[in-house]
């Protein structure tokens, strides 16, 4: 594998994160919980798809093959897209939502953090930005956790419920293939896997304080840097992609 | 939303610039003052129109009511002596 398509797998991989995860929280708009949620979850959902934008833009021109970001949303199946299985996993009740972006956002914020020092201009100028969102979707979720998980004992076990339900989900976040090693070494992208301990006391921290357990199952599933979904992936994407496949290049 | 079980009401101030005075915006509903306040950034200042935001419970404010009209505020109609009408400004004298 070369740099250049590397690079390439790499951006779809943050790219479609932020799409997929965008997208799911879009579902809520006009059924949160409270309007004040609603509209937070809708502005969250903003942030990513805004974070998507520029990451599918480069990766497309990374790609060189004259296809622009619209043409990677819209025009991919589901073994195309690189996100990672927690991301497409759906809405459920509000405390999967919240465990869900949880999961991700911790993620997000370290590797972010991390990617701010990246060699390529256009990650470290995108995960600069992007890592002030980060921030404050982590106040989001994590504030939430701490109520739902401390708070009435329906909110407490549907919480530990949405914590436990999307565990085996969490190992895939920090896949790496051999293109990442290859963009690791030229300071290009972020070794997950170093992430990964620095996750775990993160969330046991926010798990600790919202007085619920952290999972403690060593059952994961992987697949995602392959290609290999969850089914749930491809009823988005048939959705998502409906206008566009339907009336290819239409604009409004 | 059939049943108001939304949590208390917050009133939302927020400031325009450094400086200014925080502004009356409009209100929000939270369980406490932390989401009262992360409510009131997703709310009013998500098209960037702030620099600081108060919340402050609505229950803890004391009003003046429709009927205090009269008492409160007919009396300073009849006084106009104490409107500053009466003095020249000087010219040139822009902040006043």
């Amino acid at each position: 594998m070369s740099k250049q398509e590397a690079l390439f797998e790499y951006c779809l991989r943050l790219g479609d994160n932020s799409l997929i995860l965008g997208h799911r929280l879009s579902e809520w708009c006009g059924h949160g919980p409270i309007l004040e949620e609603d509209l937070a979850l809708a502005n969250i959902a903003l942030d990513l798809v805004g974070q998507a934008r520029t990451l599918l833009s480069y990766a497309a021109k990374v790609e060189g093959k004259g296809r622009d970001e619209d043409a990677l949303a819209y025009f991919r199946d589901d073994k195309e897209f690189r996100n990672a299985l927690l991301v497409e996993q759906e809405n459920g009740d509000f405390a999967v939502t919240i465990a869900r972006q949880l999961y991700y956002t911790i993620y997000a914020q370290l590797l972010l953090t991390e990617l701010q020092h990246s060699k390529d201009e256009t990650l470290s100028g995108m995960a600069a930005k992007s890592l002030k969102e980060t921030n404050y979707h982590l106040r989001h979720c994590s504030e939430w956790t701490i109520r739902l998980g401390d708070g009435t004992e329906e909110s407490k076990r549907r919480m530990q419920d949405a914590v436990d339900s999307l565990w085996m989900y969490s190992e895939d976040l920090f896949a790496t293939t051999a293109g990442d090693e290859l963009l690791v070494k030229e300071g290009i992208a972020v070794d997950a896997r170093t992430l990964k301990p620095k996750w775990q006391a993160k969330l046991k921290e926010i798990l600790e304080q919202a007085t619920l357990t952290t999972p403690a199952s060593t059952f994961m599933m992987s697949g995602s840097r392959e290609g290999h979904h969850t089914e749930h992936l491809s009823y988005l994407l048939g959705e998502m992609q409906y206008v566009q496949r339907l009336h290819p290049g239409m604009e409004w | 939303m059939s049943n108001d079980n939304q949590g208390p009401l917050w009133e939302v101030f927020v400031q325009a610039k450094t400086g200014t005075p925080h502004k009356h915006c409009g209100s929000v509903h939270a369980p406490d003052k932390e989401m009262a306040l992360q409510n009131a950034r997703d709310v009013y200042t998500r098209r960037n129109e702030g620099t600081s935001i108060w919340v402050i419970p609505a229950a803890a404010i004391t009003a003046s009511s429709p009927e205090d009209l009269g008492a409160f505020f007919e009396p300073a109609n009849d006084k106009i002596y104490r409107h500053p009408t009466f003095y020249t400004i000087p010219e040139g004298v822009k902040y006043i």
